[in-house]
């Protein structure tokens, strides 16, 4: 799988710490949803960092691709790809990966994810919307507050909904708070592979919640993210 | 080499450990936990380890009885595919020679799927796994392993990138031929070597 050079296209800011490149690669993006890249970044002296991010936009056999990126404060590559990077730019990509944490859009999923964990999920639910096949899909989003949810004017929809865990929207019936069964309870009954994606302590607790609703472990995918370090 | 980055200057190559591999940062105190699948809740009391395959005889340990066997350390480095690596670890447990010695490997043995308790699996060339080169642990630092690290035990192959210490490991079947494990179905490389950056199929 060879390293390719990504021209970035367009920035566009998600939350004020999160940004969405956009990266025309020189032909087709072969990825599925749920898939991510690898972004390498090369130092005058040859020192090399690099990280996966996964891809938010859905397979449409065109050549660019959306990456969303959570700018971390002692992060290496994300204060580098949020504050140094412009439109023009280039930047070297490897990809597509990951054979696992993917939906083709042909199956019944429940999307599960915590703040950041949107990221490839957001690359299914957009399958789903282009397909019409919106009926196979289902996503509980947690966030903590309504500043912190990405693609918010896309995401909301009868299959989608978000819940907040600190601060909830003017006139939100749901209080802030954690996960809970009760959240669950509904989109469980819509069987089929449920993917989780969050941080690591999210991915645990919503697939314990999961679990003790009774859903299957090997129906279970869990993506974890946060930093590589 | 790849051009460079323009704009970005990095940790700097100066400050590398050479312990590190190409490609790979030290990630200090810190310890990621990577998972496909939902964390298992493993009861020693039930817990066995099993060789089997191309073997004199399939041998199954119990907890205790895994603890019985001579204790073995390993003190060095672990490396993920995801970059980071730790440097200068301790793990304990046994080492893989003493459990496949008393299964007796066959000749024709070339190499092991290791399998763990929650359908992962993960396959290794026998000279990986061999002349002191893997463990099975269950202490870190002195300390049991914990549940997201692979406790109450997990393979150890600290030569090979992480993916390839399968936590909650529950045997090692000995084959005479090469079949890609779970991760290396999705993508990753058949070995694994972070000195040669074999992270993904064909690298």
């Amino acid at each position: 799988m060879p390293w390719v050079d990504a021209q970035v296209v367009a920035m566009h800011d998600e939350t004020p710490t999160a940004k969405t490149l956009r990266l025309a690669l020189p032909g087709p993006s072969t990825h599925r949803a749920g898939q991510h890249y690898v972004v390498r970044l090369t130092a005058p002296d040859g020192y090399q960092a690099s990280r996966s991010y996964s891809v938010a936009s859905a397979p449409d056999g065109g050549n660019e691709i959306e990456l969303t990126i959570e700018r971390l404060d002692n992060g290496e590559v994300s204060t580098f790809l949020h504050d140094g990077l412009d439109v023009g730019d280039e930047i070297e990509v490897r990809g597509p990966i990951g054979g696992w944490f993917v939906w083709d859009g042909d199956i019944p999923a429940l999307l599960v994810g915590g703040g950041s964990g949107i990221v490839p999920l957001m690359a299914m639910l957009r399958l789903a919307r282009a397909t019409r096949r919106s009926e196979l899909v289902r996503l509980i989003l947690s966030v903590r507050s309504p500043v912190d949810l990405y693609y918010a004017q896309e995401l909301p929809g009868p299959e989608a909904e978000v819940v907040y865990s600190r601060v909830a929207p003017p006139g939100a019936t749901r209080p802030p708070g954690r996960l809970t069964p009760d959240d669950l309870e509904g989109a469980v009954k819509h069987d089929g592979t449920v993917y989780v994606c969050g941080s690591p302590p999210f991915a645990d607790a919503a697939s314990g919640l999961l679990v003790g609703l009774g859903v299957p472990t090997d129906r279970i995918r869990v993506e974890r993210f946060g930093p590589s370090g | 080499m790849a051009k460079f980055t323009r704009g970005f200057a990095g940790r700097g190559k100066a400050a590398r450990d050479a312990r590190l591999p190409p490609g790979q940062y030290d990630i200090g105190r810190g310890w990621p936990v990577l998972t496909a699948e939902v964390t298992p809740n493993l009861d020693t009391s039930t817990w066995t380890f099993t060789v089997d395959g191309l073997v004199q005889r399939e041998t199954t340990w119990t907890w205790d009885e895994m603890h019985g066997l001579p204790p073995s350390t390993f003190s060095g480095d672990i490396h993920c595919v995801t970059t980071w690596s730790k440097l200068g670890v301790k793990f304990a447990g046994v080492a893989v020679d003493t459990l496949l010695n008393a299964a007796e490997l066959l000749p024709a043995a070339t190499h092991v799927m290791a399998r763990s308790h929650t359908g992962y699996t993960t396959n290794l060339p026998l000279a990986d796994v061999t002349d002191g080169k893997a463990w099975v642990v269950w202490e870190y630092e002195g300390a049991p392993l914990a549940v997201q690290h692979g406790g109450p035990a997990r393979l150890l192959v600290p030569h090979l990138y992480f993916w390839k210490s399968a936590k909650w490991v529950s045997g090692l079947r000995v084959m005479d031929h090469d079949e890609p494990g779970f991760w290396e179905r999705n993508g990753y490389h058949d070995r694994g070597d972070p000195w040669l950056e074999q992270r993904y199929q064909g690298d």
